[in-house]
């Protein structure tokens, strides 16, 4: 089973602290269309021997909602040409709360999509304002009342916390907020200040307070303890869902599985040690595509950057790292004692100091310290020259 | 003999010294116009960017007279040698011997910022040396030019007449032609004896790769054949003559080199340790006397110098090893820190020594390396009656064993103009330094003579000085002796265990405002870690200052979006990568910038 990611590099307004490729201009939507659909149609090299079974189709972006529904409709048809789409897939669309209404709603069930993944970011104008988002709080609910409505019962919000605006009230009043529209999939993102964007630039100039780390942690312990207090599994960093709510698609990433990317800075991977991806600019993916020309970078994962992906993903969720799977399937023990073995004596006293928690051959970060899960997971790494 | 003339230039930095040479050596035709690069006797890197002369060379000019000196009459060929000296106090001892092989000195100082403290004091080396002064203001076309008051200070000086300070501009070529004029007219001719046994003063050596150690030399008495049996006196060491010559644009090997003249010889010596600047060679069968002034160069500051890697160690030796062949003042010997492994405890002429073999180790031989906190040598006296000289914090004994300890004192020149003498002696006396005299050279200049004891200065003084008085100031220093004093050692702990990397020997009065100051620097550069870290300076057992960096609460990307992992694979190990090239200390990783923090404390 395989995965689809659709990249839609088109946004109607920049958000002040997006590093994601886009663009707001949107004249060439027809034309990356097609060059899209044509990516599918053709299929780069090496996505050739890839397993075509699909289980999880998403459009993400930028903001696909800018699509109409023909455009939509197109790639999606593509799609179900080239692969075997299994009956009860999950097909996610990323909407913005200003572009949804009712008819939309309605045209994106029809095309096939379940379910829907709104960028609310916060229930605060405050917050909504500084962060140049396109809509406002009551939008936000509005339009996820709706949803259910129509019957989006998979339904996922974006959460930003850690912001400077953002105070542990408000923070508690976004997540009851969440909860009391009976939403069972929320994505909270601590607010990253990534380079070159509208935000990193207003930290340094002095005019947004920057980031801090202290406020971050205690918003992300607040919101850890009433989710999971209102029946939510935090599943990996980010991620929060009710019993059988996960993001099936995104949990393939961090599982390991084979997924395709389409279009310009999708990111593909073919299941084993090859991941390649498309370039992050519009008009050469789309001029190369139409002269059949490659778009995308290859990377060959060696034994021993994959078995560290392995560590990394794996420590995101609460499945864990399975240390069985790194020995046994990618064989690191056999390949690799030496690096291996440090691993082992790293992870021990990772055990000991109770920052991981061991059974059933499983490392799993344990959730209070799951704020520090990069700098454990890089001591984890295998060292290699 | 009389158609020879010996001279040197002194000025401070940016004075237009090696502008004024390259002047020179044009107008002669001594170097053609293709081959002319700015400062051509600055030929090692870091002497053409930092515009200073590092290591002093020699040139031969060749030189037609026209002037309408009395003495004589139509055109004379003469001679010339342009003996170039090192313009910074660290290197003194060089200066005195480059000083010493001349008869006379350009005296050459900057028309818009008249005379400075290392002027003053390599002129009264070379008055000590009896050289003939030519006063030159230079940068007369420059726009704060200020020609009447900086002739002022010259007269005031030398006590020299106002029509014997010479004019010129590097820049232009104006009055360069008047200036080899005057060294013929006014430098007298060199006097010896040509028959006498060979005295010949070494000024300056080299080292080249193929040929060895190339000694730069002025033969006082006597003369030196190819082939001859030579002795360097004070090095009690005998060699054959393999090559002599003079010095031109490049050396030009000569069957010998004549009474007065300056010239180099090639012995096939490859260890600087055996040419000692101020040595004497004479002649093995007919031996001379040794010249007067000689000196064994002594260390003044002392630092570690490390690897960056440990296994990097190897090559580090080699490196060292051949940066000690062209640059003897340069003394090491192995050390092992337990925070930075194997390395050397090395010691320098001075702070600007120091940087530049941490800079040539970095430029010729691509060695990056660790400085450890520099200090100076003490003496030290134990309960036992011993004497120990103290040249790294590690050799300190305890508190209870030490009955006294002296540290070196220097007496420093500082001139400046009035307004910023408060400045200075704030400066000074928070240095712990005695003032002995204050007098104004001119009605805007003033000079302070100060005494302060050298480890003072090995800090943060220049800068300081330099901040303080808007760069209106210069200085110079010279060791003077050793004095009681209360000097402790100060330990850095991390979580509780000792870096002994940083640690320093300083006084007790300064102990609290350094070790906090040091504990500040140190929370700016060590990375926040997944627990809390306490930073302390200590005093044996007493906690001076602590600082506390709080255990880093936040260590994840939030997003790890669209399948982009090879991204974020890449970046943890990145962070793996900076991990491994820490250093650990107990449970503390601590990157190498840490080490260098005591360089740094005033940033």
């Amino acid at each position: 089973m395989a995965g689809i990611y659709i990249h839609i590099p088109f946004c109607t307004k920049a958000c002040h602290y997006c590093n994601f490729h886009f663009s707001t201009s949107t004249h060439h939507i027809e034309r990356m269309v097609a060059a899209i659909v044509q990516e599918i149609n053709t299929l780069p090299f090496p996505a050739q021997d890839i397993d075509k079974n699909i289980e999880t189709i998403y459009f993400g972006g930028g903001t696909p909602s800018v699509l109409n529904n023909e455009q939509l409709q197109s790639i999606l048809n593509a799609c179900y040409e080239k692969f075997l789409v299994t009956e009860n897939a999950e097909i996610t669309l990323e909407a913005n709360p200003d572009d949804i209404t009712r008819e939309r709603l309605k045209g994106w069930r029809q095309l096939g999509f379940n379910r829907l993944s709104i960028g609310v970011q916060s229930f605060a104008d405050s917050d909504l304002k500084w962060m140049n988002r396109a809509h406002n709080s009551a939008t936000a609910a509005d339009c996820i009342a709706m949803a259910y409505e129509e019957r989006f019962e998979h339904l996922t919000i974006d959460l930003i916390y850690g912001t400077p605006t953002l105070s542990n009230e408000q923070l508690l009043i976004n997540l009851k907020t969440a909860v009391n529209l009976g939403i069972n999939h929320i994505s909270c993102y601590a607010l990253t200040v990534e380079e070159n964007t509208a935000l990193d630039y207003f930290i340094k100039k002095g005019k947004i307070a920057p980031v801090n780390e202290e406020v971050q942690d205690e918003h992300f312990h607040i919101m850890r303890q009433y989710l999971t207090d209102n029946g939510f599994e935090h599943y990996e960093i980010s991620n929060f869902a009710k019993p059988g709510h996960r993001s099936r698609h995104n949990s393939n990433y961090w599982s390991g599985r084979p997924y395709y990317g389409f279009g310009p800075s999708a990111h593909s991977f073919n299941g084993d040690k090859m991941r390649w991806w498309n370039i992050a600019n519009n008009v050469l993916y789309m001029d190369g595509i139409e002269k059949y020309q490659p778009v995308y970078e290859v990377e060959n994962l060696t034994q021993e950057e994959r078995i560290n992906e392995i560590i990394m993903t794996g420590l995101r969720t609460t499945d864990g790292l399975h240390i069985d799977e790194a020995n046994n399937k990618i064989g690191a023990y056999k390949t690799t004692p030496e690096a291996f073995l440090t691993f082992i004596s790293t992870l021990r006293s990772y055990i000991t100091e109770g920052k991981i928690i061991y059974k059933n051959n499983t490392a799993i970060i344990n959730s209070e310290h799951r704020f520090l899960s990069d700098g454990i997971a890089s001591d984890l790494f295998l060292s290699y020259d | 003999m009389k158609q020879l003339r010996n001279f040197c230039i002194i000025a401070h930095i940016d004075h237009g010294k090696s502008t004024l040479a390259d002047r020179l050596l044009q107008t002669t035709n001594t170097v053609g116009e293709r081959q002319m690069m700015d400062q051509v006797l600055d030929d090692m890197d870091l002497e053409r960017e930092k515009g200073i002369t590092i290591k002093s060379k020699a040139i031969q000019l060749n030189y037609n007279y026209t002037g309408s000196d009395a003495n004589y009459t139509g055109n004379r060929k003469y001679t010339i040698n342009l003996i170039d000296t090192p313009g910074h106090v660290d290197f003194s001892y060089e200066v005195s011997r480059a000083l010493a092989a001349c008869e006379g000195a350009l005296l050459l100082v900057d028309a818009a910022q008249g005379i400075q403290a290392q002027t003053i004091s390599n002129l009264y080396l070379a008055l000590e040396n009896d050289l003939e002064i030519i006063p030159v203001i230079n940068k007369i076309d420059m726009p704060g030019a200020m020609i009447e008051e900086v002739e002022d200070q010259i007269i005031e000086l030398i006590g020299c007449k106002r029509e014997d300070i010479l004019h010129a501009s590097g820049r232009t070529g104006l009055g360069v032609e008047r200036i080899l004029e005057s060294v013929i007219e006014r430098i007298p001719a060199p006097v010896g004896d040509p028959e006498a046994p060979l005295q010949a003063l070494i000024f300056d050596s080299v080292f080249n790769s193929f040929r060895g150690i190339i000694v730069y030399f002025r033969i006082v008495n006597g003369s030196l054949k190819k082939n001859d049996k030579v002795r360097f006196i004070a090095a009690g060491k005998d060699y054959i003559a393999d090559e002599v010559g003079i010095l031109k644009m490049r050396p030009e090997a000569r069957d010998s080199v004549q009474c007065g003249d300056v010239g180099y010889i090639i012995t096939g010596i490859k260890n600087a340790k055996e040419v000692k600047v101020g040595d004497t060679i004479t002649l093995t069968a007919n031996q001379g006397e040794l010249i007067n002034g000689f000196e064994e160069v002594k260390p003044m500051v002392f630092a570690g110098i490390y690897p960056v890697e440990t296994d990097q160690f190897e090559e580090l030796r080699d490196c060292m090893e051949k940066l000690q062949l062209n640059d003897a003042s340069l003394t090491f010997e192995l050390e092992t820190s337990q925070a930075l492994g194997f390395g050397f405890r090395c010691g320098f002429l001075g702070m600007l020594h120091m940087e530049i073999i941490q800079e040539r180790l970095e430029r010729e031989f691509d060695q990056t390396v660790i400085t450890t906190v520099p200090n100076v040598s003490f003496k030290a006296i134990t309960t036992k009656g011993e004497n120990l000289v103290i040249s790294n914090p590690s050799e300190m004994p305890e508190q209870q064993r030490l009955e006294e300890i002296s540290e070196p004192f220097i007496r420093a020149q500082i001139i400046t103009k009035p307004e910023y003498i408060g400045n200075i002696m704030t400066l000074c006396i928070g240095k712990r330094g005695i003032i002995i005299n204050q007098g104004y050279l001119t009605p805007t200049r003033v000079e302070l003579i100060f005494e302060l004891p050298l480890t003072e200065i090995v800090f943060d003084f220049y800068d300081k000085l330099k901040s303080q008085t808007r760069g209106y100031a210069s200085f110079d220093y010279h060791p003077i002796d050793y004095r009681t004093s209360d000097i402790a050692k100060m330990d850095i702990l991390l979580n509780g265990d000792k870096v002994d990397a940083l640690s320093a020997l300083i006084h007790r009065s300064r102990a609290h405002d350094f070790g906090r100051k040091l504990c500040e620097k140190l929370k700016d550069l060590l990375p926040r870690q997944q627990f809390m870290i306490a930073i302390q300076a200590a005093i044996g057992a007493k906690i001076v200052a602590r600082e506390t960096i709080s255990a880093m609460r936040k260590d994840v990307t939030a997003k790890c979006y669209g399948g982009d992992i090879s991204r974020k694979r890449k970046l943890l190990e990145k962070q793996k990568e900076g991990k491994k090239r820490m250093r650990q200390i107990g449970n503390v990783e601590v990157p190498q910038e840490a080490f260098l923090a005591v360089l740094k404390l005033d940033d």
